[in-house]
């Protein structure tokens, strides 16, 4: 089994190289895609891994999201394709419009970098192969921009569609319901505040995040050759 | 004609806004105990060519719903400041 999973790097990105570890490590294959390419090549999976792409200027993502890969990335998950966006990937996620809501600064105005419980909320997406709703993972957070928002009407229909993937068991930036994670409505797109790839050995203090880059390889697009 | 425009980028009603919430529970400190709605945001200013102010405030509002705010968290107020 060969997964090829293409990493963002935006100037600023500063998780790119944990996370290509990390998936290599379960046997992937990934690399760098420029955020300005267009054309992310053959891959299986994307992720937008965490950092401050564009400085986090005028808004986390915010600049971003008119990087030429991003149309690539959109068009790629409109087709099905397996899209993980991790920290500052989750809030380029939401400005490019391919998640619902916004991050904004963490209730209690702290950069918080610290090992956080969450739980399975759904597991009806990409990262949830194999895990089962109410699994705890203790995976770390490294944010300021943390503090989940959306509009009640979405909330209810984030509920309604089974799209949060994680909760917090202790809501450490005031995120609206405790949400970690959500997922698009395919369940192919998931963006969440923790970092899996910071939580792939026992050295690192859990071993948690590995189950959930195993299910982004493992539900890959088969190569399309 | 070339516009000089101010746009304000503030929290929207009801969104938490902690910067504010912070700055007005510290105001009381210094005595200043009748402050509330404490809201901290932004200030943009920049210049657009446009044929009159109000065809410079619809471009300018375009841009505010389109990039220069999130609309999901902030409101955009903006002001033609001259002609």
């Amino acid at each position: 089994m060969s997964r090829h999973v293409g990493v963002i790097r935006f100037p600023g990105t500063n998780c790119e190289f944990d996370t290509i570890d990390a998936i290599n490590e379960l046997g992937g294959e990934a690399k760098v895609l420029w955020h300005g390419d267009s054309d992310p090549g053959d891959v299986d999976a994307i992720v937008i891994p965490g950092g401050f792409a564009h400085g986090d200027y005028l808004r986390c993502g915010a600049i971003a999201r008119f990087s030429p890969i991003m149309d690539a990335v959109s068009t790629f998950a409109r087709n099905g394709g397996p899209v993980l966006g991790i920290c500052n990937g989750f809030q380029v996620l939401t400005e490019a419009g391919l998640l619902p809501g916004a991050l904004q600064k963490n209730a209690g105005l702290k950069f918080l970098c610290r090992m956080e419980q969450i739980q399975f909320a759904s597991t009806a997406n990409v990262v949830g192969l194999g895990a089962s709703v109410g699994d705890l993972l203790n995976i770390p957070i490294n944010h300021f921009e943390g503090n989940y928002v959306c509009a009640k009407e979405t909330l209810k229909q984030l509920e309604a569609e089974n799209r949060i993937v994680f909760r917090y068991t202790d809501n450490p930036n005031g995120s609206i319901g405790d949400i970690a994670g959500i997922s698009n409505k395919r369940g192919n797109v998931v963006g969440m505040m923790p970092h899996p790839e910071r939580a792939t050995s026992m050295l690192l203090g859990s071993n948690d995040g590995t189950s959930l880059l195993q299910s982004l390889l493992s539900t890959g697009r088969a190569p399309s050759t | 004609m070339r516009f000089e425009v101010k746009i304000e980028v503030l929290p929207r009603e009801g969104i938490a806004n902690p910067e504010g919430s912070t700055i007005e529970r510290t105001l009381p400190a210094l005595g200043f105990e009748t402050a509330g709605d404490v809201r901290v945001g932004k200030i943009i200013r920049l210049q657009v060519e446009a044929d009159s102010a109000d065809a410079a405030r619809a471009i300018v509002e375009d841009m505010c719903d389109r990039f220069l705010s999130n609309p999901v968290i902030e409101d955009a107020i903006v002001e033609v400041l001259t002609t």
